[in-house]
């Protein structure tokens, strides 16, 4: 093992995730009370959300994937799943989705044990998954509440015009603003919008600079299992906010600390002492056996470096910000620019760029065996990385909340594998070069 | 002398290789893994060593005036009586232990007769046992646990016919008792044992017979030698669960990588199907591992598969590729799953098919699995190298060599009689680069 446990064997967590688990906790507390405290709830997705949009109605916002990550982490997600296949949802159908059905059917009782209310609003921004359009036509039939739905067009090309742009923003002034006040009963107020986006501006400032701090060596984080902490609050329920500026902050004066120190990441058990391998990962992980996961790398010695995972909600690294000038384009923009929304030969590219900007070893994929939109192309992806960079490339299958598809003998067995043959052809390379 | 060892813990079979400083391989050894890999491992280096012990006899018998022109002869009944000798052995152990065991509570009450039957039983069996190891004899595994087992249970049925215990309760006291007996660890290059089998030897063959005291002191010679296990290395599937530090353990994509291109050293792509894995590895001119693809959470289309049709049809896993090389219509079989396996091959059977055509079918389906992984992991370059158990079975063989050339063109396919070993052997390689690199 080479990292240092703390004499305890407390798990080790960074001060910001304290502050992050506090923000989550008192939305789940909002969420639970929304409807008495005379507020809507707005159920929304993260790739391409319009949360400072729905801050400016006052609707307190839940986001049914990231209920069914918490499921998962929490290994509720099996039972949940279970339930909804024996309602006939096939095998094959996205276990997010299946685990939201089955938390439904059980009651409806939110990750941190208090019912969540069923939402006033379905609000979806289609950015490229195909699953969740599908998704929320089986929770509105069952919810009964107003559904809007803002179309995103895919960047077939590798890039966005303005006649994308242009269609975006009209759909968000005609037909997204309209369904919004109508619901909520608050008037729009541009203004309101431009203030939350200087505070988007803000804390993604800093997000970018903590996730480009693993251009260091060694890494003062991991992008990867670190990272969808990271970008836990910004994705989600809170950008926007002054919260999430404060979170930010408080991450970036952490890590920074970090680099100063030349300290590696922070894992459950301790601070990684002995960076060997640096990786970029494409693929979620997986969340039923999260640490366990975790551990299959940093024994090891492996970080990760950058992954596509933490690009889900927002590719910040290439410039975008939400501009208060320019409220509603900019929000066209980062919808345009999700991770998800990108097409195949521009992934491939920010993949190999992430391979030399930071200095990795190899590229892996975790592909997730319940995802049709995304787990398609991926052996293609790794092909091409792998051509392009003369990196080794890995290949493993997990599942997002399945617990039943996840073996960790066959995971770490391949992944054992996969870092050794790194390393021998590091040995190698510097053999060649001496 | 100074020996590095590889050891490759599958599901099925551990193996293990004991080369020299030369790297000269002169030693291997097989064991079944027996669900206990620490008892494995060390049973198969014994093995290993054991084997080079007669590496050694036979390179310290080469200029021996009296074996000229037939040291091949003399090496191979030597071998065999000293096999003789360790099966005579065991077959003692495992019949204390099954007397023990047949006086225990739970069959106590018919103690005195089934011990009376197994004192018969045991008789029977050391009195067959020399035609078990005698020259041109062959046997159908070289595990004590399934020659035993065969010759136990033959012997059973007739030692119970005119008795009250049943031919179950016989068999109750084997499988009680062969666990123990086959996780005990031999001492290997006894002494004793090997001149028990020397005069054996000598004894049973008129050309040998007055060469007992000119091969003594050469047979004390080698047993003197003292073989330093200077570098153990551990891979293969039970590797995690070696009493072995992180230095000695490396996945057993690198090795049989490695193996691959030490047997074959023009080797692009390895194929390795094993128990309950299947491998395709691209390896470079050094035989580095390049990328690797391997099958997923379940072992559908290994080596299981092939062993689970081969009791569904009461056969040999032996037997398997010889039946299904005299099919002469393809079968289509769809399912490579284990489990359906036994519910496909009934429903052929009801059809009408013939079991070779059925047999070559299944062979098919897991070969067209293997491609799929083959694909995955980059396709097949020449020079292609088929390694692991399912390398053995001649018609899996014959499918992937047509597979092979209809979707890659025409490559060099090799397949090495020591092909199980490939794994050991990368390991066995490993662990002389930690020393002398």
């Amino acid at each position: 093992m080479n990292t240092v446990a703390n004499e305890k064997q407390e798990v080790q967590k960074e001060e910001s995730m304290l502050l992050q688990k506090a923000m989550i906790s008192a939305n789940y507390d909002a969420l639970a009370t929304a409807h008495e405290d005379g507020k809507k709830i707005s159920s929304t997705f993260v790739p391409g959300n319009l949360n400072e949009l729905l801050m400016c109605f006052d609707f307190v916002r839940n986001l049914p994937e990231i209920n069914a990550l918490q499921a998962g982490m929490r290994k509720k997600s099996g039972g949940y799943i279970m339930e909804a296949e024996r309602s006939g949802h096939s095998e094959d159908v996205c276990t997010y989705v299946k685990s939201d059905l089955g938390m439904m059917a059980q009651g409806q009782v939110g990750p941190n044990g208090q019912a969540l209310p069923v939402p006033d609003l379905l609000l979806l921004s289609y950015t490229g998954c195909f699953t969740f359009m599908k998704w929320f036509e089986l929770v509105r039939d069952q919810y009964d509440c107003e559904t809007a739905m803002l179309h995103v067009p895919y960047q077939a090309n590798g890039e966005i015009t303005d006649n994308m742009r242009k269609f975006v923003v009209t759909q968000i002034k005609e037909q997204i603003i309209p369904v919004l006040e109508r619901v909520s009963g608050v008037k729009f107020d541009i203004d309101r919008l431009r203030e939350y986006m200087t505070e988007s501006a803000k804390a993604e400032e800093d997000l970018v600079w903590v996730l480009q701090s693993a251009k260091n060596k060694p890494s003062p984080i991991d992008a990867y299992f670190g990272g969808v902490y990271y970008c836990g609050p910004i994705f989600t329920a809170f950008r926007g906010s002054k919260d999430t500026t404060a979170y930010y902050a408080a991450l970036r004066k952490e890590v920074a600390d970090r680099v100063d120190k030349g300290l590696g990441p922070v894992t459950p058990d301790g601070v990684l002492e002995d960076e060997r391998i640096r990786l970029v990962v494409e693929g979620p992980p997986n969340w039923t056996h999260f640490r366990d996961f975790w551990k299959m790398f940093y024994e090891e010695g492996a970080v990760v470096v950058a992954s596509s995972y933490t690009k889900v909600g927002g590719v910040y690294d290439f410039g975008f910000r939400h501009d208060p000038e320019h409220p509603l384009e900019s929000l066209a923009d980062y919808c345009l620019g999700c991770y998800t929304n990108h097409n195949l030969p521009s992934r491939v590219n920010m993949l190999c760029n992430y391979m030399d900007e930071y200095r990795a070893d190899g590229f892996l994929v975790n592909s997730i065996k319940s995802c049709n939109s995304f787990s398609a192309g991926q052996l293609l992806m790794l092909r091409e990385v792998e051509g392009r960079t003369g990196k080794p490339a890995g290949f493993i299958e997990t599942d997002l909340v399945d617990p039943r598809y996840f073996s960790p003998a066959n995971v770490k067995n391949r992944l054992e594998s996969y870092f050794q043959m790194i390393e021998q052809k590091k040995a190698r390379s510097a053999r060649t070069a001496a | 002398m100074k020996t590095f060892i590889g050891i490759d813990l599958g599901s099925t079979t551990t193996k293990a290789i004991v080369i020299d400083s030369e790297k000269t391989v002169l030693g291997r050894g097989i064991t079944n893994s027996r669900s206990n890999y620490g008892i494995a491992a060390e049973v198969a280096k014994q093995e290993a060593l054991l084997d080079g012990r007669f590496f050694l006899m036979r390179r310290e018998l080469r200029d021996l005036a009296a074996l000229k022109g037939r040291i091949d002869e003399f090496s191979s009944n030597f071998e065999q009586d000293f096999r003789l000798q360790q099966y005579l052995e065991q077959l003692g152990d495992l019949e204390r232990v099954c007397l023990e065991n047949a006086g225990d509570e739970r069959l106590a009450k018919d103690g005195a007769e089934t011990r009376a039957l197994l004192g018969a039983l045991f008789r029977q069996l050391n009195d067959e046992a020399p035609n078990l190891f005698g020259p041109g004899s062959s046997r159908k595994s070289d595990f004590f646990r399934d020659i035993a087992g065969a010759e136990y249970s033959a012997a059973s049925e007739a030692v119970v016919k005119d008795s009250r215990i049943s031919f179950e309760m016989m068999l109750n006291v084997f499988d009680r008792s062969i666990i123990e007996v086959e996780n005990r660890v031999g001492t290997g290059a006894d002494e004793g044992k090997f001149m028990h089998a020397l005069e054996r030897t000598c004894k049973r063959s008129a050309a040998f017979s007055n060469l007992l005291d000119d091969l003594r002191a050469p047979l004390k010679n080698v047993l003197g030698t003292t073989l330093e296990e200077t570098y153990v290395i551990g891979t293969g599937y039970g590797r995690a669960t070696l009493p072995f530090s992180k230095e000695h353990i490396r996945s057993e994509i690198l090795c049989h990588g490695l193996g691959a291109h030490i047997m074959h050293p023009k080797t692009a792509t390895v194929l390795d199907i094993g128990g309950q894995d299947t491998k395709a590895i691209q390896v470079d001119s050094e035989g580095i591992v390049e990328s690797f693809q391997m099958n997923d959470r379940c072992a559908a289309g290994c080596g299981r598969y092939l062993g689970y049709i081969a009791d569904e049809m009461n056969l040999g896993l032996h037997e398997l590729g010889p039946m299904a090389m005299q099919s002469q219509r393809k079968v289509r079989i769809n399912s490579t799953c284990t489990v359906f396996a036994g519910a496909e091959l009934r429903d052929r059977l009801s059809m009408g098919e013939k079991r070779e055509d059925i047999v070559a079918g299944l062979h098919r389906a897991i070969i067209l699995r293997a491609m799929s992984i083959l694909s995955r992991s980059g396709g097949i370059h020449d020079e292609f190298t088929f390694t692991g158990g399912v390398a053995k079975n001649e018609a899996a063989v014959k499918v992937l060599k047509e597979l092979a050339v209809e979707n890659y063109g025409d490559m060099t396919m090799n397949v090495n009689p020591d092909s199980i070993y490939t794994g050991a052997l990368g390991a066995a390689e490993f662990a002389h680069r930690a020393v002398v690199h």
